[in-house]
């Protein structure tokens, strides 16, 4: 027997495998029993009511998609009145995400929703904080620490800070993260990027520019959640193009304790269950007793300390 | 505005089962120039389906042709005693160019059945359905369900030409009454339809309306409702990713209750009150 069990600073999953948030939903129970995942992630929440963007919201590039959804939300009361509800149902530790405008909103919504049934916030400070200048909290490290720290204040429930890859400062963000309090972080969400119908001359998303995701997008989440392995000293979570087993076999190795599904679950439903399975049979394979001995073992030697800080192209 | 508001089946709930198969294509030939027929074998479970559903395709991958996402295509036939899942196609991009691809032998992984499909309430004797090019292939199993149910069904079918309009022996075999229109000899202008829908109103009258696809032939359909109190669907696109009613991309905007509400194509839909729909 494979031990598939993965910590997550107080939180044990049964197995490191668990959607990413905006990919997931009530209604994948259609097709297989939810309660099989590590966890449970919830579509990102706002506090009031939201229409999300204009569509096209969604098209594809070469083997990969670009989403510019933002962010709809039913808001809080509905979302405590339904859907916590209907988690409870599961042992899988459900999963939070939330998101907010200023770090002071961001913070009574996090103590707002810290309601039994959930086992943990996921905070989406890759969402434009509208205080400043209008960019992403995660971009740097001193928004980061600010709202890190008020959302620290706000609960007791575990934090997963969770970031994006449009920033220039990976490392610093991570750490920012981790000193004000952050108890895992999420690594990452879409990288911002383009499509333009040459046809029509006009740009295929509604909202203009859309998020990266799925396999194209997998390089560049690895890298990033390789530095914050190496530089913070909580868990990190990897996110961004997983679509095998492989692909999350690659991701604990180079030092995530568990991994989000995205896109792939749009193309295969099922794929997380495959996964789950497959890990375990790679393990078994490899003569792995627990998946801790895989999370990060990393051959990288030496060579780390340079690299793990490079922010430029080599 | 709603005058007429349509009285929803159950919704589908979180727990309706879906199922993710893979299929082998028993055959996949061009109907005409444009459009190709996809007969699958399908395993019984996903063909517990209604008329207005439909299932989403992982098309193949060729040396050519990289598909991404699933694409979305209504069930144009569904034969629980054959074990048959028929679908009709346009080849538009690389997902349908890389369906056309596919020939007898080959498997497709189908996901389905998705969404709420047409509704036909007990109290509804004579039918009418519009349809347009491609509109067909989602209309077609209506009527199927019609026949099985013992109503009358008027099909009006309208295309480009003579040789472009399809599916008339079908609708044909299931006792419907067809009315094909054309924009070669004019016959599928607006002003046209609408007098051959008022003069099925004034003859037998009509329970119910639906079509798909058309801007046009949706305001004539909703101001024909509104002025003869006639309820009425319509079945609605957009593009998608999941397909289930995870991701809200395939999101459009309704009229309800003096509000602008929007619903999810793929699992409030693809089948709409036909007053709710806001034209494109
Ligand atoms: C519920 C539903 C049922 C449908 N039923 C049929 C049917 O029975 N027969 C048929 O020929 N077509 C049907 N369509 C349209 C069909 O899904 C598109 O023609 C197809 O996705 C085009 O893919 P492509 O790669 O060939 O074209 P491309 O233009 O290359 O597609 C690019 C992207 O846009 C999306 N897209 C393009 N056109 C549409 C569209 N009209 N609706 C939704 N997404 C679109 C594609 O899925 C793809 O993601 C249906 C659409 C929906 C939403
Ligand atoms: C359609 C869609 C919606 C998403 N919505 C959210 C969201 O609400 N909140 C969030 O933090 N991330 C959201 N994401 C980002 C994913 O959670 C994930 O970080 C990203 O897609 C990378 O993983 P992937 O390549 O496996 O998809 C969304 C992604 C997609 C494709
Ligand atoms: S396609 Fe994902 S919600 Fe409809």
């Amino acid at each position: 027997m494979v031990d598939l069990t993965t910590q997550i600073g107080s939180l044990t999953l049964k197995n490191p495998i668990m959607p990413a948030s905006g990919t997931f939903s009530e209604e994948l129970a259609q097709l297989f029993d939810l309660e099989c995942l590590g966890a449970h992630v919830t579509k990102t929440i706002t506090r009031e009511k939201r229409s999300g963007n204009p569509t096209p919201r969604v098209c594809e590039v070469r083997g990969s998609m670009l989403n510019s959804i933002g962010i709809p939300s039913k808001g809080l009361d509905a979302f405590k009145a339904n859907v916590i509800p209907f988690y409870e149902r599961y042992s899988a530790p459900l999963i939070v995400s939330i998101s907010a405008g200023s770090a002071d909103e961001f913070a009574s919504l996090c103590e707002d929703i810290s309601v039994p049934g959930v086992a943990a916030i996921e905070v989406n400070i890759s969402c434009p904080n509208i205080e400043e200048d209008g960019k992403a909290f995660a971009m740097r490290p001193s928004t980061t620490y600010a709202v890190m720290q008020k959302l620290r204040q706000a609960t007791d429930l575990p934090l997963w800070a969770k970031l994006t890859p449009n920033t220039g400062e990976t490392t610093e963000v991570a750490k920012a993260a981790e000193e004000a309090g952050a108890d895992a972080l999420v690594v990452s969400n879409t990288l911002l990027a383009m499509a333009i119908d040459i046809h029509t001359r006009r740009p295929k998303l509604g909202n203009l520019m859309g998020g990266l995701s799925g396999p194209a997008f997998k390089p560049i989440a690895l890298r990033m959640a390789y530095q914050c392995a190496k530089s913070v000293n909580i868990p990190v979570i990897g996110c961004g193009g997983i679509s095998t087993v492989e692909d999350v076999i690659e991701y604990l190795i180079a030092g995530a304790v568990a991994v989000q599904i995205g896109t792939a679950t749009f193309l295969e439903p099922k794929i997380m269950v495959r996964m789950i399975d497959g890990l375990d049979a790679y393990l078994k394979s490899q003569g792995f007793q627990t998946v801790g001995q895989l999370v990060g073992s990393v051959e990288d030697e030496e060579a780390s300390d340079g690299l793990v800080f490079m922010e430029a192209a080599p | 505005m709603s005058v007429v508001t349509f009285p929803k089946s159950p919704v589908q709930t979180e727990m309706t089962p879906v199922f993710e198969v893979s299929c082998t294509v028993k055959r996949n030939d061009p109907v005409n120039g444009e459009y190709r027929q996809l007969v699958l074998y399908a395993p019984q479970s996903i063909l517990d389906c209604a008329p207005g559903q439909f299932f989403h395709l992982l098309c193949p991958i060729t040396e050519q042709l990289q598909p991404f996402l699933r694409r979305p295509m209504s069930i144009y036939g569904f034969y629980p005693e054959k074990g048959e899942l028929h679908f009709l196609y346009k080849v538009t991009g690389e997902g349908t160019s890389a369906l056309a691809t596919l020939t007898a032998g080959q498997s497709l992984n189908v996901l389905g059945p998705l969404g709420h499909g047409f509704d036909i309430l007990p109290d509804w004797q004579n039918l009418l359905l519009v349809a347009r090019g491609v509109g067909l292939a989602t209309l077609a199993p209506l009527a199927l369900q019609a026949h099985r149910l013992g109503r009358n069904l008027t099909a009006i079918c309208s295309a480009r030409s003579e040789d472009m309009l399809m599916s008339l022996d079908y609708f044909r075999d299931l006792g419907a009454e067809i009315i094909p229109i054309t924009d070669d000899n004019g016959s599928s202008d607006m002003a046209n339809l609408r007098h051959i829908i008022e003069a099925k109103i004034a003859d037998t009258g009509i329970d119910a309306m639906y079509t798909c696809g058309s801007n046009r032939i949706l305001k004539l359909l909703q101001t024909l409702g509104e002025i003869h109190n006639i309820p009425g669907q319509i079945a609605l696109e957009q593009q998608m990713a999941c397909g289930i009613g995870m991701c809200q991309c395939c999101v459009r905007a309704f009229r309800r209750d003096g509000k602008t509400v929007n619903e999810r194509v793929c699992r409030e839909g693809p089948v709409f009150d036909l007053q709710e729909a806001i034209g494109w």
